[in-house]
């Protein structure tokens, strides 16, 4: 293998490389050591994020099986970004007692996840691509039954296995069909043969989009998240929120654009649906959820509806706006679990009537928390408020007028429910809150990463600028 | 090509073993089964590459390499998939998912 070859695949090689050395570090550490396991992988992730950020190459190896470009590789970096994050959050909950013997497996099946995630976003064509995404797939079910003696957990694996399997079968089912009518399975030769007019080629497109739409958890496929996002520990439910999320929206991306350009018309209209039944579906469980994690899996099913936004543009403001959006969930979800994470560390408890009185007894906690549900509402001073208005501008500019009304009222609605636990921390009385204590040290880096992002990505325009000038063609 | 049968009655035997896949994972109660449902839909789909590509592409090997694909991927879901179940019989001492209803709504 050239350095040439090697600085295109970078982002993988790096993350294969290290989720080798953590399992050569578990051999060889005795169990009461196996503490030193997580610096180990941090610094070693911390590595990968510094190397993922050199000068981007384009080209394609594998016969055109694996692509890269600027655009992909920024793609990566943020899904990098995010992960570091969940990495400092998680620390103290991986060293607990109870999952001292299963560091290593977290930290390995974390990033073969990642692994399959970026050969997914990389991918030339329909093998790799399934591949990817079920190698980003199968390993999550492990880890959210992580916990092997809590029933939630175990129930919250089954339930993502099972439905992900159904799910990428009928996907299968779907690239079968599209082989079938074009005689290819490459991106590059597909292209060429898409047709309006042939049936079979939209009823695979159509089973296609559905296997997507499910790891995005858009409306009629969301039925998984919410169970899924409880049942698991919390900072696998963010990886799956963010990480997860981000990395299918990227792909559903490139391949609308990519490869399904043709019949822009048939998706526009099936998206336009699926936005509007995302958003308001999304937004309604919400306002019914009191566990914390169930109500921002319903808000973050949401969040992706407005991020189909952007993709029913169909131009380049509406993939810049996609991807800075991610950008900015990112920081601003992983900071909203990040306090849910070390609340819940700390006290156990994951209710949002839990959380009255909570300014009283730990007021950074509370601020940070009212900040990224800010961010997540998009009230202007923090970067949600940009990424949402560039998201309806872009939708606005192609003239879907009623679906940016319907968003905006939605967007309404969702403050109600986004403003709900910031009441209850400033507010409401609590006979018995919970009780002031001291975060640790990577936990409050982590969220200050997720602070200053949040505010530096909204104020700072050469973000926005930067994804734009990479946006042209993938 | 195989002589005397002709695409079609292949493209309906694996359409119909998709859905009896489908229906089987909506309806049954016993995880296993459930998980025979989708080795049933997988297999359906490998159905429909290997016909495809001996009928129509004979020249090519993408659907067949494909084919492996599937069936290896297949059998690492269902090894994590019955790992999770042997899991979850020591927590609530069955495998019906009527059972398993902890989280709802």
């Amino acid at each position: 293998m050239s350095i040439q070859s090697f600085l295109l695949m970078r982002h993988e090689l790096m993350l294969i490389i290290i989720a080798l050395i953590v399992l050569i570090a578990e051999i060889f550490t005795p169990d009461h050591k196996k503490g030193i396991i997580t610096p180990l992988a941090i610094i070693l992730f911390s590595i990968s994020l510094i190397v993922g950020f050199l000068p981007a190459i384009e080209g394609n190896l594998f016969g055109g099986m694996y692509n890269t470009s600027s655009l992909i590789v920024l793609m990566k970096n943020i899904l990098n970004i995010g992960v570091f994050i969940i990495l400092l959050q998680s620390n103290k909950w991986i060293n607990l007692l109870d999952n001292r013997i299963k560091i290593s497996e977290f930290y390995i099946l974390l990033f073969i996840t990642l692994t399959g995630m970026f050969y997914m976003i990389s991918s030339g064509d329909f093998l790799m691509f399934y591949i990817g995404l079920e190698t980003a797939t199968i390993p999550i079910a492990a880890l959210v039954a992580f916990d092997r003696y809590n029933n939630k957990s175990a129930e919250g694996g089954i339930k993502l296995i099972l439905s992900s399997a159904l799910s990428s079968g009928i996907l299968l089912f779907g690239i079968s069909l599209i082989f079938g009518t074009t005689g290819s399975i490459y991106f590059k030769d597909v292209v060429g043969m898409v047709s309006a007019n042939d049936s079979m080629m939209i009823l695979g497109f159509i089973f296609f989009i559905s296997g997507i739409s499910f790891k995005i958890s858009l409306v009629p496929f969301h039925l998984w998240a919410a169970d899924v996002y409880e049942g698991a520990p919390v900072s696998i439910t963010s990886y799956l929120s963010v990480i997860s999320k981000g990395a299918a929206v990227f792909i559903f991306m490139i391949v609308l654009y990519s490869v399904f350009n043709s019949i822009s018309d048939i998706w526009k209209n099936l998206i336009y649906v699926i936005a509007i039944a995302t958003i308001t579906i999304g937004n309604l469980f919400a306002l019914r959820q009191d566990n914390f994690k169930r109500y921002l899996a319903f808000s973050s099913i949401a969040q992706a509806g407005f991020i189909l936004l952007g993709l029913i543009s169909g131009t380049e403001l509406g993939m810049a706006s996609v991807v800075y959006y991610v950008l900015v969930y990112v920081f601003s979800n992983l900071a909203a679990f990040g306090v849910v994470s070390i609340i819940s560390f700390q006290t156990g408890k994951e209710n949002i009537s839990d959380y009255n009185g909570l300014y009283k007894t730990n007021p950074k906690l509370s601020l940070a928390l009212t900040l990224s549900l800010f961010s997540l509402a998009g009230i202007p001073p923090v970067a949600g408020f940009f990424g949402k208005f560039f998201l309806f501008t872009a939708a606005a500019e192609k003239g879907y007028y009623i679906l940016v009304l319907i968003a905006l009222l939605n967007t309404i609605i969702s403050l109600y429910y986004y403003l709900m636990p910031i009441k209850a921390m400033f507010i409401n009385k609590s006979d018995n809150p919970i009780q002031t204590f001291k975060t640790d040290i990577t936990s409050k880096i982590a969220l200050a990463i997720c602070l200053v992002g949040m505010v530096l990505v909204g104020f700072s325009s050469t973000f926005f600028e930067t994804i734009l000038k990479y946006c042209f063609g993938i | 090509m195989i002589q005397g049968i002709p695409i079609q009655h292949f493209l309906i035997v694996s359409t119909l073993m998709f859905f009896i896949g489908v229906y089987g994972f909506l309806v049954r109660k016993n995880l296993i089964t459930i998980l025979m449902s989708i080795e049933l839909i997988l297999n359906a789909v490998c159905i429909n590459f290997v016909v495809f590509n001996k009928y129509l592409f004979p020249e090519s090997l993408q659907g067949y390499v494909f084919t492996i694909f599937v069936i290896a991927i297949a059998a690492a879901e269902a090894a994590v998939a019955i790992a999770i179940i042997i899991n979850l019989y020591r927590r609530y001492n069955s495998i019906n998912i009527e059972n398993i209803n902890t989280m709802k709504y």
